[in-house]
């Protein structure tokens, strides 16, 4: 499973590849389209990326945790996290199934 | 903010650009994640997060409507998780 790593550089090398643009636009590009949905994020607002998955973020309230090391209970401030719902679409791509089948989504 | 909205916003900041070109470029992006990790890659975007895959054993599951155990297989799910800046910038709000 342990495969190679995913970078901007690569993500930028397929937008090279797709689109008549130069290499330094097609970076300006990728860092355009990862600032737009970060900056959606940190507004709170979720971003759904159709066949892709969706961005949801979610306010967690106040809890106590435990520091695993000492055991020491300290408590956690309530914060805003984010998570990536993935569309079924992706997840039947990476299991290498069809779309067709039930699923809970 | 759907897709669509994300290629508009873009496309306005860009107007030497075709809509349609900003939409392939929106595209190619989600798909170089969404390859890397059916190859089993993993996707790393400093600042924003990392897309992993993680496997899962196949277990006995449960109907939750009628109670009925039946077999889950073994599957790999996608995985997500949000980068320090990130992270940071959600509950600070900027």
């Amino acid at each position: 499973m342990a495969g190679r790593t995913v970078t901007r550089a690569d993500l930028c090398e397929a937008v090279y590849q797709q689109v008549g643009l130069s290499r330094t636009e097609s970076a300006q590009l990728v860092e355009m389209v990862l600032k737009e949905i970060a900056d959606c994020l940190a507004r709170g607002e979720t971003v759904k990326l159709s066949s892709f998955g969706s961005f949801v973020v979610r306010e967690k309230g106040e809890r106590v945790g435990r520091n695993p090391k000492t055991g020491e209970e300290v408590p956690i401030e309530p914060r805003r996290v984010m998570v990536f719902k993935p569309s079924s679409i992706l997840k039947h791509r990476i299991n290498g199934t069809v779309g067709d089948e039930a699923d809970e989504d | 903010m759907i897709k669509s909205e994300l290629v508009q916003k873009i496309a306005e900041a860009n107007p030497h650009l075709y809509q349609r070109d900003v939409e392939n470029i929106v595209n190619a992006i989600l798909e170089q994640v969404a390859s890397a990790l059916e190859r089993g890659d993993r996707v790393e975007l400093r600042g924003f997060g990392a897309f992993s895959v993680k496997k899962r054993d196949a277990r006995v599951g449960r109907n939750p409507r009628t109670g009925k155990q039946v077999d889950v297989s073994e599957k790999t799910v996608p995985y997500f998780k949000t980068g320090k800046e990130m992270r940071e910038r959600l509950n600070t709000g900027k």
